[in-house]
């Protein structure tokens, strides 16, 4: 083709070694992986979009380390950047979905009823329940490359498709662009709002491009069911609500996500899945399931125990602040969710949080009354 | 690159109007000029080095608008990027540059004996004097989209020129990436060492990838002339001192940056420059001298007056804060320099600033013994 990534082309005119970014500082998942052979050999390809190994790395170069989280370092430009930059990405994502091979079966389950409990989390400290996904459209390129035409195809499909709701889940598209300032601060203070492009993570990728063009929120009447357009994917699928019923967040996550699936089907568009890597996603670190479900939950006294990462460790969860990815916690108040995405189907992930934050709360109880919490340890799931 | 292009051709089969952005909101110099019709023009080119249309105005369109200056909205990747992109970039500098035309040739007078007077800015008011400019490599990419090859061939080359400065020039390199982070927070508080990467500006046009990789700061040994390596260009070379002597800080200038180039030139490499754009850097806004030269100069009174704004317009200076480009003025000193860059020359353009400045210092007088300075107004130069 006439116009074939020329800039890439002229960059062969150096060694690979002139290229080859410096790491000596790094720690993230790209950085452990990479090597100067590997980086030869990738170097000269790219996807049929145009999206090459520079790309893919070039978040992890600028962000050399995060305080409170491993991270991944890198990006996909579209479906086929997983096939083309397998040998970068597979040990990425072996190393960071627990052990899982390139030849390893990733399975669905969105069926609810399969969830046991999770109805009746104790809401004197589960202050909130979420579950979120992500969906990417097939034959469109991801956040970090797409133009502000593909960007907007996505989000006219989105709205079409969502416009066709009912129900409870009946809702309302809301333009970024058309938000005003206080509109927009009281969705992110309600925590249904994705955050303005500030993160140097998200910056470097790419993913802020005309901000905010082509961004917005659907959401239905009661906010407890939302979606995410064009922001790190080019849908995220968000179920929510306050208290611990996590069933009952669950139930609506599945029920209106298997209906956006139906209509975008309906409209000749898949989402992008195989059955290798599940549904894939911008980050390596979502792919298979995409599925983050999580509580705020308050732990003043866990948190400052000795014992509380080797518990969260166990239970397979992780903690986050609650204003996202890469915040801290607040008033002993934390974002705790399934560490998995891949490898696990959707029902046993939230199942693990379901049982994981029960054992933490009575933990909490327990230190709470000076008791000891040796006799509650988990095992290693 | 992330920033969007990397694959020109894809966006091509959507329609012009699909990929237009949405400039609604925006209030810079690309803003102003880009039309639809422009757009549609221009889309399907690249130039040699595969620098397209949206890899120039990215930046326009994520920044709409500066609260303290009105903003040019877009870049050049090479050289090339002001012949190719020349139907966008004439109109923009033209309304920049003062109705600079296309047809216009630009002069360059880097001889200091030419400059009048110029040694007696008075310290009491004038804090500091500095000259600077840029220059390009001909035959590399510019900062927004050089790799990181040719990046560090910029770097090794500089390195070797610089080392070869002798007498009150000699001195030594600082690479960014070996420097420790309080040696790097003092050359900041001195108004030695450029910003980190933070200004959306410069992030928007990918200035601060692979940042600290092949950024660096030259300078000799009492600190009075230095030379930035690869920020917004790949070479900026500044003269400073403390107080008012602007004549000695121009006549280190001209020696120094006249040395530099010939060291370039026994290395078999140009500046990039032509007679019609003079001397060819990242900015439109900084062609032809690609020279600010200015002070940090105390006006309490004179800022809070009226007539502040109008007296800098028709002495053709212009303000900022003491911080840079996108920083407020503290404690009633600021920076004022040249507004214009292009279609004069650098003897011209440091002969403005001594003659504005002496008239506002004299103007400050004025208003600290309570007269008026109406008699000493200023002509519209």
């Amino acid at each position: 083709m006439p116009f074939g990534n020329t800039h890439n082309a002229m960059k062969l005119k150096y060694a690979s070694d002139k290229e080859y970014p410096d790491l000596s500082q790094h720690n993230n998942h790209m950085a452990k992986v990479m090597t100067l052979a590997m980086y030869e050999r990738l170097r000269s390809k790219q996807t049929p979009s145009g999206f090459t190994v520079d790309d893919v790395i070039q978040t992890g170069i600028d962000n050399p380390g995060h305080p409170f989280i491993m991270t991944v370092g890198c990006v996909a430009g579209d479906e086929e950047t997983y096939e083309v930059f397998k040998e970068l990405l597979d040990p990425i994502i072996e190393d960071r979905h627990g052990g899982y091979k390139p030849s390893d079966k990733h399975k669905t389950d969105l069926n609810p009823s399969n969830l046991k409990g999770g109805d009746d989390l104790d809401s004197n400290y589960v202050l909130s329940s979420r579950v979120r996904t992500g969906r990417s459209v097939r034959g469109f390129c991801l956040p970090p490359h797409c133009s502000r035409g593909e960007r907007r195809g996505v989000e006219t499909l989105s709205i079409e498709a969502l416009d066709s709701l009912s129900g409870d889940l009946k809702g309302k598209y809301y333009a970024l662009k058309n938000m005003t300032d206080a509109e927009q601060q009281q969705l992110i203070d309600d925590h249904f709002l994705f955050d303005k492009p500030v993160s140097p993570l998200l910056l470097a990728s790419g993913m802020a491009r005309d901000w905010p063009d082509g961004r917005g929120i659907w959401h239905n009447d009661t906010k407890t069911f939302l979606v995410w357009v064009n922001e790190e994917d080019h849908l995220r699928v968000i179920s929510m609500q306050q208290g611990g019923n996590m069933k009952e967040v669950f139930n609506r996550f599945c029920t209106g996500l298997t209906k956006i699936e139906t209509l975008f089907k309906d409209k000749g568009h898949s989402f992008m899945w195989n059955e290798h890597l599940g549904y894939v996603l911008t980050c390596p670190s979502n792919l298979g399931t995409g599925l983050r479900a999580g509580v705020h939950v308050k732990l003043p006294n866990l948190s400052k125990n000795a014992k509380f990462e080797e518990v969260l460790k166990r239970l397979r969860l992780q903690k986050r602040g609650t204003g996202g990815v890469d915040t801290a916690a607040v008033g002993g108040v934390f974002d705790i969710s399934n560490a998995d995405r891949l490898g696990f189907f959707e029902v046993e992930l939230v199942q693990m949080v379901v049982d994981g934050v029960k054992l933490l709360v009575e933990m909490e109880k327990k230190l709470e009354k000076g008791q000891s919490i040796d006799d509650i340890m988990p095992a290693q799931k």
